[in-house]
């Protein structure tokens, strides 16, 4: 039996001029905070810009931005919602709040069944919430999303080092471009996240410290822009998604 | 529609099959469609003649489209079932399977043990179980 949406999922990618994966290897890290942190930096900056939230088991990105996750529009496909000039999509639009209990083969069905009906048009840049972990979902996205360059979140416990190191190498095994690491939530100054980047060959595109008062300024992008983690990142990130001149 | 989306994703494999055949004219394509994904079958057949149409290799392709019943198998107990025994399903579940048929395990449960963790056998979604067609060394 063929499966005919692996013909269509490039197709739904041909008019997204650069696609950005944030990865970070465990749940927890802040994978979801930056990239709807960059989506949000993007979208102000007057680009076009998508957010793909592929965590199944906990989608968070439209708790971050404050998007309705009703029903997107169909349209030949799925028009993905447009919440303040960010083109969203998330599994969250059509479970709502339900769980939903994927095995492998489940994931990979209900990965490439979006990516295959997604209409995102045309995009200076789709941010990529990648899964947790790397198991099926993250195998699977790196697969099928073969343009997607990474950004590794990490921090400095050591527990996260050691889940991000592996993160890495197994970014490098399967030899997709990595744009470099952001140190997040940093709470005192340390060096370790310099360390393994420099171990890596990677470059630490920058810090954002632990800030009181995100928590707050969830849902609502007037205050989520203004706080100084969702400024750091934009420092750190904008000029390596959209260098000078692109 | 999601029939368009569908049906656009089996022109473009079906073509990519025809390229790397060396295919002069398809003839024949079998589609078979899962009961689970409630595909209307006639928008799916409007569907698939309208973005085909202006490809000559498949001007004179007959379209074939099954609907495969869906068979589960829940994994905690073992007990098979059919999608009518799982019940009647609210208008916003039906559009979300519809769309992303794994979203089952967040709406549909075992009718015999209430388990969300069951497999889908068969009758999931759309996929080509042939294509026929011609070649010119043939």
């Amino acid at each position: 039996m063929l499966d005919p949406r692996r013909a269509a999922v490039d197709a739904r990618l041909e008019g997204v001029k650069r696609i950005v994966a944030v990865t970070g290897g465990k749940g927890g890290i802040g994978k979801s905070f930056v990239s709807s942190a960059l989506a949000l930096a993007s979208a102000r900056a007057g680009r076009a810009t998508g957010l793909l939230d592929l965590d199944f088991t906990s989608p968070s990105d439209h708790v971050i931005l404050g998007f309705e996750t009703g029903f997107p529009t169909e349209e030949f496909g799925i028009d993905p919602a447009d919440h303040h000039g960010i083109r969203c999509m998330s599994i969250a639009h059509f479970a709502g709040d339900a769980p939903v209990p994927m095995r492998g083969d489940d994931v990979t069905n209900a990965l490439l069944e979006l990516l295959a009906i997604t209409r995102w048009k045309e995009l200076d840049l789709l941010v990529i919430d990648m899964p947790p972990g790397i198991g099926d979902a993250a195998l699977d996205a790196m697969r099928l999303l073969g343009r997607a360059e990474y950004v590794v979140v990490a921090g400095s416990s050591r527990v996260v080092l050691e889940s991000v190191r592996r993160t890495v190498r197994l970014l490098q095994d399967v030899r997709v471009p990595i744009l470099g690491i952001v140190e997040n939530m940093r709470r005192k100054e340390d060096d370790g996240v310099r360390r393994l980047a420099e171990a890596q060959g990677l470059p630490v595109l920058g810090t954002v410290d632990f800030d009181e008062t995100l928590e707050d300024a969830l849902g609502d992008l007037d205050r989520l822009a203004a706080t100084t983690a969702v400024r750091s990142l934009a420092a750190a990130l904008l000029p390596v998604v959209f260098p000078a001149g692109r | 529609m999601h029939e368009f989306a569908l049906a656009e994703s089996v022109v473009r494999a079906t073509l990519q099959t025809a390229e790397s055949e060396g295919m002069t004219a398809v003839t024949r394509v079998v589609v078979q469609v899962g009961e689970l994904q409630q595909i209307k079958k006639d928008v799916f057949e409007f569907a698939l003649k309208q973005v085909h149409s202006d490809d000559p290799r498949l001007a004179d392709t007959v379209l074939v489209v099954e609907i495969v019943p869906a068979r589960f198998s829940c994994r905690v107990c073992e007990h098979g079932f059919t999608l009518a025994e799982t019940g009647e399903h609210d208008a916003d579940a039906k559009e979300a399977i519809h769309f992303v048929p794994e979203l089952a395990h967040a709406f549909m449960r075992c009718p015999a043990c209430g388990s969300p963790d069951f497999e889908v056998a068969e009758g999931r979604g759309v996929g080509i179980a042939s294509i026929e067609g011609e070649r010119p060394d043939a």
